[in-house]
């Protein structure tokens, strides 16, 4: 029965993300503007462009995933959803990994889309793209289920937008770090694949582990 | 079935209530009555398990609902002041998703029914936001016939924004709930006969002493 439930907690979201095009685009259009100013306001050097790129492109997503997080929970808390979801007969764990999944498939994998073209703008060599995507395709899920957290335990509270940029970033940093650093190990002629495996196990860590600690915050965040 | 103990709560610095210990049985419906503030969806909340008394606890068949925690929801139907209901979704995609939620999916058959006992047929692919708050209310309702499996109904003002047939029909609809043996707790301000055997609880606030 978990599994119905999972699924249509998921084609909810995705619905109502088709219905609230605004919402998604804004995250996506704002991940997009970030980047391309960089060029503009560091001047058109090739080889300062190649190096920065890739710290440019996951510091965007970073913060475009950020920008993301209010909406996560907010709606379903103002009208009540989220009361009945807390109150379902199936554990809240699944509900909100469905809604953390929801949430990636409308903010991380087109922002990973996105940067295969963004790669070439920054005219970055085929492999280091690859391994953006790859970096990208590997992290950003771990920006999704953390940043739930934050939403949680800040959902209800005057100022929360300030507060969950405090808490969640901070444990943004290993997940930019090993994003921006497999990417730059290509580049430097190294291989990338230590980075990718821990990014994978950032990402597999938090799919463990987030999704008891959103539900219990959720349980917290209504009292 | 479903019974408090020594149950007390204070909100902020203030004393809700304090020893409240009732007992509800199967067929039974329990009104709770009391003026604005006096603590009446605190308790309802408290009942779901939404809110931990500071105090006492709430019992299910004899055990605490903080242990049963998804055995007891699977059984729990609730409206609550907020609809849950999605301004986005049609009346139909609301009605469906929160019986997929509730861990009994329906097909579109049971959905069109659920909606047309609540007096929302020709409604289905309305969005919510186009509806008025009384529509809004049905929709929320309707969530009701389809849970037949919820033995507990915990529902606080449901007769707001409801118009007069909708009232006699939600009455009508907790009657049949206590005749086949489930137990409705609700609030209410208006005088509406309710079917069955209903008892009253008044909750006062206590006299604050210095």
């Amino acid at each position: 029965m978990s599994g119905t439930t999972f699924g249509a907690v998921v084609r909810r979201d995705l619905l109502l993300a088709a219905r609230q095009r605004a919402d998604v685009a804004n995250t996506l259009l704002f991940f997009l503007v970030v980047v391309t100013m960089v060029p503009l306001g560091v001047g058109p050097e090739m080889n300062t462009l190649r190096t920065i790129a890739p710290g440019v492109v996951w510091v965007a997503a970073l913060l475009a995933a950020i920008l993301s997080l209010n909406r996560l929970f907010a709606s379903d808390f103002a009208d009540g959803t989220l009361e009945q979801m807390v109150l379902s007969g199936e554990p809240l764990p699944v509900i909100v990994m469905a809604k953390a999944l929801a949430h990636w498939l409308t903010t991380g994998l087109p922002i990973t889309v996105m940067a295969v073209l963004l790669g070439v703008m920054f005219d970055l060599p085929r492999d280091a793209i690859g391994v953006l995507v790859a970096s990208l395709l590997l992290g950003t899920p771990a920006l999704s289920l953390i940043g739930a957290v934050g939403a949680a335990l800040t959902l209800g509270l005057r100022g929360g937008g300030v507060l969950i940029t405090l808490l969640v970033l901070p444990l943004y940093v290993p997940v930019l770090i090993f994003g921006a650093g497999a990417v730059e190990a290509v580049a430097g002629g190294l291989a990338p694949r230590g980075q990718l495996l821990l990014l994978g196990a950032l990402s597999i860590g938090s799919t463990v582990l987030a999704p008891w600690a959103i539900a219990a915050a959720l349980r917290i965040s209504l009292e | 079935m479903l019974e408090t103990i020594d149950l007390e709560c204070t909100r902020g610095e203030r004393l809700l209530f304090a020893g409240l210990a009732f007992a509800i049985e199967a067929g039974h419906c329990l009104h709770v009555a009391g003026e604005n503030g006096a603590g009446k969806t605190t308790l309802l909340r408290i009942l779901c398990g939404l809110l931990s008394p500071t105090h006492g606890e709430v019992r299910w068949a004899g055990k605490d609902i903080r242990r049963l925690r998804e055995d007891y929801w699977q059984l729990l139907g609730y409206v609550g002041h907020l609809n849950g209901v999605k301004d986005d979704l049609t009346a139909l995609e609301n009605v469906r998703f929160a019986a997929a939620l509730a861990g009994h999916p329906a097909g579109e058959e049971v959905a069109r029914h659920a909606l047309g006992a609540v007096g929302l047929a020709g409604f289905e692919s309305s969005q919510a936001r186009f509806l008025s708050q009384g529509q809004r209310r049905r929709i929320a309702l309707a969530r009701l016939f389809l849970a037949h499996e919820s033995k507990l109904w915990i529902l606080d003002e449901p007769f707001t924004a409801l118009d007069v047939r909708g009232v006699a029909a939600l009455a009508t609809l907790i009657g049949e709930q206590l005749e086949r043996g489930g137990i409705v707790v609700l609030t209410t301000h208006q005088e509406v006969p309710l079917p069955g055997r209903v008892r009253r609880l008044d909750i006062h606030a206590p006299a604050v002493h210095t």
